[in-house]
């Protein structure tokens, strides 16, 4: 691993969500007017860092914070307790400028989430024009050769409705790569894409990883985790359980709970 | 993703292509009525050609009130619509409360509140107070539109552009707006529709609309019977036409690419 500062550091981070109910725990039975604090651990003392260009995986069964953890960084969430640096910004304090961290965190959905109502070509050139106040025509010469990177070219014109799945998500990744960011979050990007999808964007984000962009990938993608991922982190109930090397940690997972998942997924 | 088509107004009982019946409900209606006010026309030249020549101006009266209302109304509702789901407490209660008090109140009480009571006040020109009226409540009716709308755009557009380093506002802006325009533009219609029925309502400030002149029409001529019959027509010739529009405009945004 490099000597260098960990791109992404991680302390203590811990997210309680806090759910409001009409409800009486324990009779389970509706009390009128009473509104009972229930409580749930999303994120439990988690620490772990990233390197500059490496690629972590991080799996884990669901309900078990990994979405959480990757919408902690770029602050989609916020945390109860803890800390999260990206570089040496603190991202979690919260005097920092949001909008800053989230231009530095490129964030790649399961549902895509493209704006409907615009054309490729203009769903990766909006941020740039609107956020970092870019020439128009500029942000859209630029958003065609990121289009061309994902394999796209071709679709510069069409709206998200006319494409499918796969291409939509490498939109996806083109329009976050068009803010420069300095790391890449995914959160499961291949789950809602059928079989032969899943190929081109993991083609797109291996790319990426061969390029050198850090990343910190939610997925189960074992393919994607053997030819790319430098570590693979096991989450259950809010805690990281397990890390090591992809193959380690796929053949010879040490906890039971880790061999237990990876039973039902291989 | 093909969507289905989403009725979202009365514009459904319009035929659409594919579906064309000779006898339609709408067609009965719409057809029906220009065909007796031709016929009455033609048939008793006397009163009804009279009526019909004495009442245009009233028709352009009823659209100009109609037109500056609902473009008035369109501002408070996005307002209104805006303040309905901002996360800053005051605002977001000042315009429930808003939305809430205007909407228990009926119309005519406001318009007349507007008039005579605000009246003693400020001195406000009837055509003014009339329109300030319907737009004070059409707005309320609106805002509860485009708050459905902005609610109805997924939670992972407004995530995606935050996540793109956009501010709330900005994203509201570029992304939530101009996709709740297109989900409200076919309920918007119909409040047109329904506001320019109930800008009948101004006739009695004395503001010279289609109903008005009928009325003065007939306080002449003491032909009510005839009067009445002609301007009931024309109302419903008008929201029956303003309906069509409602329906291919419907049509057009659900064919168009989303």
């Amino acid at each position: 691993m490099t000597s260098d500062n960990p791109k992404i550091r991680i302390e203590n981070a811990t997210k309680v969500f806090t759910v409001l109910e009409r409800e009486d725990t324990e009779t389970g039975r509706r009390k009128k007017g009473k509104v009972v604090k229930s409580t749930l651990t999303a994120l439990k003392n988690v620490n772990m860092t990233v390197m500059p260009r490496e690629v972590v995986l991080v799996i884990g069964p669901s309900g078990s914070g990994k979405s959480t953890l990757l919408r902690c960084i770029n602050r989609l969430e916020d945390l109860t307790s803890g800390s999260i640096s990206i570089d040496d910004t603190c991202v979690t304090d919260p005097k920092v400028d949001i909008r800053l961290v989230r231009e530095e965190a490129g964030m790649v959905f399961q549902s895509f989430n493209l704006f409907l109502h615009l054309s490729t070509l203009d769903n990766v050139a909006l941020a740039p024009i609107v956020v970092k106040k870019i020439e128009k025509r500029k942000a859209r010469s630029m958003a065609k050769k990121l289009l061309a990177r994902v394999g796209l070219e071709d679709k510069v014109e069409s709206y998200p409705s006319q494409l499918s799945g796969g291409q939509q998500q490498r939109v996806a990744i083109a329009r976050a790569l068009a803010m420069n960011p300095k790391v890449m979050l995914f959160d499961e990007p291949t789950s809602a894409l059928d079989p032969e999808m899943i190929k081109e964007v993991l083609d797109v984000m291996l790319s990426l990883a061969e390029e050198g962009m850090t990343m910190l990938v939610v997925s189960h993608e074992m393919g994607f985790a053997k030819a790319a991922a430098n570590r693979v982190i096991f989450m259950d109930e809010g805690e990281i359980v397990e890390e090591g090397p992809p193959k380690e940690l796929f053949e010879s997972p040490e906890t039971k709970r880790a061999k237990r998942f990876l039973e039902h997924i291989l | 993703m093909p969507r289905e088509r989403i009725p979202t107004s009365d514009a459904t009982l319009i035929p659409q292509k594919g579906e064309r019946e000779i006898f339609s409900a709408w067609k009965i209606a719409f057809f029906g009525a220009i065909a007796i006010l031709i016929f009455l026309v033609v048939y008793k030249p006397d009163p009804y050609k009279d009526i019909i020549l004495f009442l245009p101006d009233g028709i352009l009266k009823t659209f100009q009130v109609t037109v500056l209302s609902i473009m008035l109304a369109m501002v408070i509702g996005i307002l209104a619509g805006l303040g309905r789901v901002s996360r800053i407490r005051f605002i977001n209660r000042a315009a429930t409360v808003y939305v809430e008090v205007i909407r228990g109140i009926p119309l005519l009480v406001q318009i007349f509140y507007i008039y005579y009571a605000l009246g003693r006040i400020v001195r406000i020109p009837d055509i003014t107070s009339a329109i300030i009226a319907m737009a004070v409540c059409y707005g309320a009716y609106l805002g509860e539109i485009v708050r459905a709308g902005i609610q109805s755009i997924p939670k992972g557009q407004m995530e995606a552009a935050l996540a793109l380093g956009l501010s709330r506002g900005k994203a509201m802006q570029y992304i939530i707006l101009p996709q709740t325009l297109k989900v409200v533009l076919p309920p918007i219609g119909n409040e047109f529709i329904a506001l320019l029925k109930d800008s009948s309502l101004v006739s009695i400030l004395a503001v010279s609309d289609l109903l008005r002149r009928g009325r003065e029409f007939a306080a002449h001529t003491f032909e009510y019977f005839e009067t009445y019959t002609v301007v009931a027509l024309i109302y419903l010739i008008l929201t029956l036409f303003f309906s069509w529009l409602v329906g291919l405009m419907e049509v057009r945004l659900n064919r168009d690419v989303r």
